[in-house]
């Protein structure tokens, strides 16, 4: 699946297109086919997003996965700074990234 | 230390409101990203991975008490409570605010800094000796000659638009502590046989993709004449620097296609030109820029003996501290790198804690140093255990500097958009590996880069180890017998590379081979020299 990822203007904070709205969460991210081009440019134009990208990802039961390691380690957080991450009270939360 | 004049205070003030007004612009959308980013980043702003990093200029590595309290401070306001040391010596943070950087930058000029020459193809922060001002070997006090190059840098017209980034080092003393040859400028401040200083100018260093040891092509440029030959040589790069591809474009680059006698030849041309020009500042600025640099009032007379029954301080005396040129006083390095750590962090408490140790017992001044420590210069000896006691219940008493554990590594994949691989988890990984044999070992400079760029000096480490993306898996490639002093030497790649675990054991295996080979007094990079590379490997990969 093809997903977009970017970052909040105003905060940096990684997001993730959820089909409406840009989340800080990966498991939000949608399939958007063949769309990305068209969405990248229009969010991008209203400030909603910066430096925004389409990447690959896959989908199981475990949720969505970006497939390059840099971008997982982007939706966690750094490996080194679990307490850093977007789950920080979950200590196995970021055994998928690497 | 430097104090900024009125001129220099209007000029980062002013520096502030325009980048006030350009962030303002940018968030209400008056201008787009791309218009942005080459105005935010000659403001030292990046946008990484995890949020927007600001790298904050710490010219030559020095700091005042005050400076140091505000980058806690900063740390803790703005950021999530931490900063980072840099290679270069400067601090950097990772998770700013795009709203927030314009009052992050008016904190610091309250305090004399900024963040400008942190980013850009201009001439970045220059870099100096960590010991400048108190090592015993030095000519002069290489930072007034910095310092200079600061003011003749910073916004030149000429030289904002280079081909690449530029980075130069100053140092006075034969012994290099600043990778002095692994710069695109490297200065050396020497003395000749009639008692006069100069200035002998190494061209064309740097690590990175290409790495190379700059040559010397002027052993001897009168200082009252070094500004102007720096822009000589700036000004032939600035012609000839190839545009057209960026992985061709560092001095380096030209220095070896043009050869260095041709390069040297051009230079000399223009230096010739250039003194007709009447470029070089006024000696009566240097001299005011030397009158701010005045050793502090050391007391005389003091005892150079310490109390060594404490077994702990003892260790740490021998391991961090090196003698200074004024009896009874010392220089104290502050490891930022504690066993299974992160090198180069530190909390904004320890930041604010060891500004105000530097206004207790160091003349209130610091020094960060590019292998990623803290330096308090001036210690006397007599304060030396109550200021080690209080480090180490702060988690700054690590007493490994120089050893195995000082690992420089830079953010690499955790933290940088650059980078291919991780580079703390190795780190941390290897000096938890290695902490019971550190002090067997002895010296031995080990150094790790996320990517080929090198912000971690892998080509320098007696062992390097460079983090590459392999078909989207990290990998590592080990290099031996890298060195940055006065003998420098690029490191070499053994052979295959290895995944993060392998990489430490490859590493567990070469030092535990060099303790099977070195002789008496050999430190790891002898025995490497002596009996070179295909005995390591076979040790290696056997």
């Amino acid at each position: 699946m093809k997903i977009l990822t970017g970052n909040d203007l105003k905060t940096g904070a990684v997001t993730w297109w959820d089909g409406v709205q840009w989340s800080l969460h990966v498991e939000d991210a949608v399939d958007v086919g063949e769309h990305a081009d068209t969405i990248l440019a229009r969010e991008q134009a209203a400030r909603r997003v910066n430096a925004a990208y389409a990447i690959d990802a896959i989908k199981d039961e475990a949720g969505v996965r970006p497939a390059h390691i840099k971008d997982r380690i982007r939706a966690l957080g750094p490996t080194v700074r679990p307490d850093l991450t977007l789950k920080p009270a979950d200590p196995a939360a970021g055994d998928w990234v690497i | 230390m430097y104090k900024y004049d009125t001129y220099d205070q209007a000029m980062v003030d002013a520096r502030v409101e325009e980048f006030r007004d350009q962030v303002r612009r940018r968030l209400e959308g008056h201008i787009t990203e791309d218009q942005f980013k080459p105005l935010r980043l000659m403001n030292g702003l990046y946008l990484q991975l995890h949020a927007y990093m600001l790298r904050v200029a710490i010219p030559y590595g020095t700091l005042s008490s005050a400076q140091m309290r505000m980058l806690g401070d900063i740390a803790d306001k703005y950021d999530r409570g931490y900063g980072h040391f840099t290679t270069r010596q400067n601090i950097q943070y990772n998770w700013i605010k795009l709203e927030d950087a314009p009052d992050i930058l008016a904190d610091l000029a309250s305090v004399e800094m900024h963040a400008i020459q942190t980013s850009g193809n201009c001439i970045r922060n220059t870099t100096s000796d960590q010991y400048a001002g108190a090592a015993a070997d030095e000519v002069v006090d290489p930072r007034p000659y910095a310092e200079l190059i600061r003011q003749w840098s910073t916004f030149h017209p000429e030289f904002s638009f280079l081909p690449r980034k530029f980075k130069m080092a100053v140092i006075a003393s034969d012994i290099d502590r600043a990778a002095m040859k692994l710069h695109d400028i490297g200065i050396q401040i020497v003395r000749n046989a009639a008692g006069e200083i100069g200035a002998a100018f190494y061209v064309g260093g740097g690590m990175g993709r290409t790495p190379m040891i700059a040559p010397c092509i002027n052993p001897f440029v009168p200082i009252d004449q070094f500004i102007t030959y720096s822009e000589a040589c700036l000004r032939v790069y600035n012609r000839h620097g190839r545009r057209d591809n960026k992985y061709k474009a560092r001095i380096k680059i030209l220095v070896h296609e043009l050869g260095k006698d041709e390069y040297t030849r051009q230079v000399e041309e223009e230096f010739a030109h250039l003194l007709t020009q009447n470029i070089e500042p006024p000696l009566a600025e240097l001299e005011r820029i030397k009158a701010m640099f005045a050793d502090p009032p050391f007391e005389t007379g003091l005892s150079d003996e310490l109390d060594r029954s404490d077994p702990d301080f003892a260790l740490w005396l021998d391991n961090n501290c090196l003698a200074h040129k004024q009896p009874g006083y010392i220089a104290a390095t502050i490891s930022l790198k504690p066993v299974g750590g992160i090198p180069g962090d530190a909390t904004g408490e320890q930041i604010r804690l060891m500004g105000d140790l530097a206004k207790q017992y160091s003349f209130d001044e610091l020094r960060v140093t590019h292998a990623q420590n803290i330096v308090l210069p001036h210690v006397k000896k007599a304060d030396l255990y109550a200021l080690w006691q209080v480090l180490d219940a702060n988690g700054l008493g690590t007493a490994n500097l120089d050893l195995v554990g000082d690992i420089i590594a830079c953010p690499g994949l955790d933290y940088c958009s650059l980078a291919n691989a991780r580079s703390i988890p190795v780190a941390q990984k290897i000096s938890q590996r290695l902490a019971g044999q550190a002090q067997q070992i002895g010296e031995l400079k080990l150094k790790i880069s996320g990517c080929i760029n090198a912000c971690g000096h892998h080509h320098a480490g007696h062992i390097g180890i460079l983090g590459v993306d392999k078909k989207g898996v990290e990998n590592y490639q080990l290099l031996l017998g890298g060195c940055e002093g006065a003998d420098t030497s690029l490191g070499q790649i053994t052979g295959p590379g290895f995944d993060e675990d392998g990489i430490v054991d490859a590493v567990e295996k070469a030092t535990s081979f060099y303790l099977s080979q070195r002789q008496d007094g050999e430190r790891f990079l002898d025995t490497y020299r002596r009996i070179g590379m295909p005995a390591f490997k076979e040790a290696i990969y056997g």
